[in-house]
């Protein structure tokens, strides 16, 4: 920063060139980032998704629509209503099993016990993710520790078919996006003025009643904001489908996967990609619109 | 900002950064830096080609585990080039790399239908015969290759199969035969103790033959007919995985499998269980090459043929083939190659089951259909 504070320099059009520059200095360099390496790649893939392959593979460079037509065929279309359906199921579940963990979190008087609590829940993020789907793997594998339980205790006689089922898929999905859910609710939750809970309980609403009435709608922010926190990454999730699942289904981001490598049809893959771009827009802009204003 | 604004973009940024350690390729894709060696001076022996030709250093992209790491250190010693390495784990990442405009590889192992698709994008650099003298010492069939006639091209790597993977006290015998997977009354015994590839061109390849068809066949009618195939053993199939299928099997998380023969031997002979076994079925099945082949952007063409020559070398082709149990097709290497790989006839096959073996070729516009029948047998 320059010795001097902007506000004393009187010249007034020295002033606003010293104020742009400052401006530029401070944007430009990641104005300039996400323009090289954001705008310009998904420019490619725009131009990309209304080209032609060619017989290798290679680009043919004949401008169609005929790769947006073909996403609406319902093959293509019952694997996007299979991945929504999945994302959907993934951030119900968090959102249930996050909102009461969230809710003690806020609630804990102590503030060194409470930024345990909150590390605690970062401390997955400092393993890998493909490592930890791994991990999964050995959990739920036939002689993993959950049968090998289950079977010394005389609970079940048969090793239970765990792994490469959808089951795993679900359970892979929940423990990865998890924090993303408890960390807004958390947030929203924590901001939330507990006399009002109070209040609701002298005016005769019982604790359910109190919830849904009051706590609730007060953590709409937090409950939005993790819900698409969770649901826009599930909904191109293909690696817990490939490892738990067993790669038995096509998920969307297989099938983006595999028109960029196995078949090489790039203008296909970058069609679908586009498309799943305007969709989650779509979500986001939902969102801005209900719950970002009262943020 | 408010806090849960900030706390929003902090996760947004966290996701982003969890989603790259994600990507598809992860686990094989790091640029291995172990077979990277320092220049020495030693005396060029014989087998350095001309070293005032030679380049300082040589860029070498190779498949995963594909190499004995001691062979570049040897090289560097002996004709004191440096050897850059690094590893891909699928032919199409190779081959995305190379469309994405990627300069400074010398040396780079396609395997034979991939060798087509880069013949036919004019994407690799003819061979100077004169500067690859080894290229005598490789079996004739290997000079007739149906994807590169004469080594124009590339000179053959290594070869290997694709076949079952088992378990004979569980599958109760050596399941010597494609109906062992594709007939629904004998595969629904191994019901979710069973694995296939997850790949398309091996997955419907091997139906098609099961059917009695060429695995390269683009005839909607016999792709449907492997589709319904594969369809009604998909309830037994546990798992499509091409990436951990030897594994798996000595896990006994499945008792049979569909795999490359190397991936299989390498965990085979690491286990200890005497059970545990590859057979090519008798209907035959996938027989692959890979080859070593210059990109025509290379900027050290001489020094990779040199290289090329040097693992043409007897020696260094046996030390090869006994580091990763795949076959190597140098003739001169067959004295040096230990005896429990020369004799495992699922390394090397009879005349006579060799006969029965198919190449891959690169299917054209057929791709798409098979990827469509791909997807629809996925979304079933």
């Amino acid at each position: 920063m320059t010795a001097v504070p902007v506000s004393k320099i009187e010249l007034k059009p020295t002033r606003r060139r010293v104020e742009t520059l400052q401006i530029l200095g401070l944007i430009g360099p990641t104005a300039l980032y996400l323009l090289l390496f954001f705008v310009f790649p998904l420019l490619i893939v725009f131009v990309y998704s209304f080209l032609k392959r060619g017989v290798y593979g290679q680009l043919v460079w004949e401008f169609n629509v005929l790769n947006y037509v073909r996403v609406f065929d319902t093959l293509y279309l019952s694997i996007l209503w299979r991945s929504f359906v999945l994302a959907l199921l993934n951030t119900l579940v968090c959102l249930v099993l996050a909102y009461p963990f969230a809710y003690y979190i806020a609630r804990v008087e102590n503030a060194r016990t409470r930024n345990l609590l909150l590390v605690l829940i970062m401390v997955p993020f400092w393993t890998n993710f493909l490592i930890r789907t791994y991990a999964w793997r050995v959990i739920l594998a036939n002689d993993g520790p959950i049968n090998l339980i289950l079977l010394n205790t005389g609970l079940i006689s048969q090793p239970l078919q765990l792994i490469f089922t959808n089951f795993a898929v679900v359970v892979g999905l929940v423990y990865g996006y998890l924090p993303f859910m408890v960390l807004p609710l958390y947030a929203a939750i924590e901001r939330i003025d507990f006399s009002l809970m109070e209040a609701a309980s002298d005016l005769y609403a019982n604790g359910w009643q109190a919830f849904r009435k009051v706590l609730f709608p007060l953590s709409m922010p937090g409950v939005i904001a993790g819900s698409i926190l969770v649901f826009i990454p599930s909904l191109g999730a293909f690696v817990t489908p490939d490892l738990l699942g067993g790669a038995k289904t096509v998920m969307i981001g297989n099938l983006i996967q595999g028109q960029f490598l196995t078949s090489r049809d790039w203008p296909f893959g970058s069609a679908f990609s586009v498309l799943l771009m305007l969709m989650v827009l779509g979500a986001t802009l939902i969102y801005f619109r209900k719950g970002g204003r009262t943020l | 900002m408010s806090k849960t604004q900030s706390l929003v973009v902090m996760l947004i940024l966290a996701l982003l950064v969890s989603a790259c350690g994600a990507a598809p390729a992860a686990p094989a894709d790091a640029p291995a830096t172990a077979g990277e060696s320092t220049g020495g001076d030693a005396a060029a022996s014989g087998r350095c080609g001309d070293p005032s030709k030679l380049s300082e250093s040589v860029s070498f992209y190779n498949w995963t585990d594909y190499l004995d790491p001691e062979v570049l250190n040897m090289f560097t010693a002996e004709c004191g080039v440096k050897v850059v390495y690094d590893t891909y784990s699928s032919n199409e990442d190779l081959l995305a790399k190379m469309q994405a405009g990627a300069t400074g590889y010398d040396l780079i192992i396609p395997s034979d239908y991939m060798v087509s698709i880069m013949i036919q994008l004019d994407m690799l650099k003819e061979l100077d015969h004169a500067n690859i003298p080894n290229l005598a010492n490789i079996y004739p069939r290997f000079a007739e290759a149906p994807y590169d006639p004469g080594n124009v091209y590339t000179a053959p790597y290594q070869w290997g199969t694709t076949g079952i993977g088992y378990n004979e006290a569980e599958v109760g015998g050596i399941p010597d035969s494609w109906d062992y997977i594709f007939n629904p009354e004998v595969a629904q015994k191994f019901a979710g103790k069973m694995s296939l590839l997850n790949d398309q061109r091996e997955v419907i390849g091997a139906a098609l033959k099961y059917l009695g068809h060429s695995m390269n066949s683009v005839d909607p009618d016999e792709l449907e007919a492997a589709k319904q195939t594969i369809l009604a053993i998909k309830p037994y199939v546990a798992t499509f995985d091409s990436d951990s299928f030897g594994d798996l099997l000595v896990s006994g998380d499945v008792i049979i499998g569909h795999g490359w023969s190397g991936g299989y031997f390498q965990d085979i002979y690491a286990s200890d269980n005497e059970n545990l076994g590859y057979v090519i079925p008798k209907e035959g099945g996938v027989i692959w090459t890979d080859n070593l082949a210059i990109p025509k952007t290379a900027p050290n063409p001489y020094t990779a043929e040199v290289l090329i020559n040097y693992i043409l070398d007897a020696d260094i082709a046996a030390m090869i083939t006994n580091f990763n149990y795949y076959a190597s097709p140098v003739e001169t290497a067959e004295p040096l190659i230990l005896d429990e790989i020369k004799q495992d006839s699922g390394i090397y096959p009879s005349e006579e089951t060799l006969a029965k073996m198919e190449f891959l070729r690169d299917l054209g516009e057929g791709t798409l259909l098979w990827d469509r029948i791909w997807t629809e047998i996925k979304s079933e």
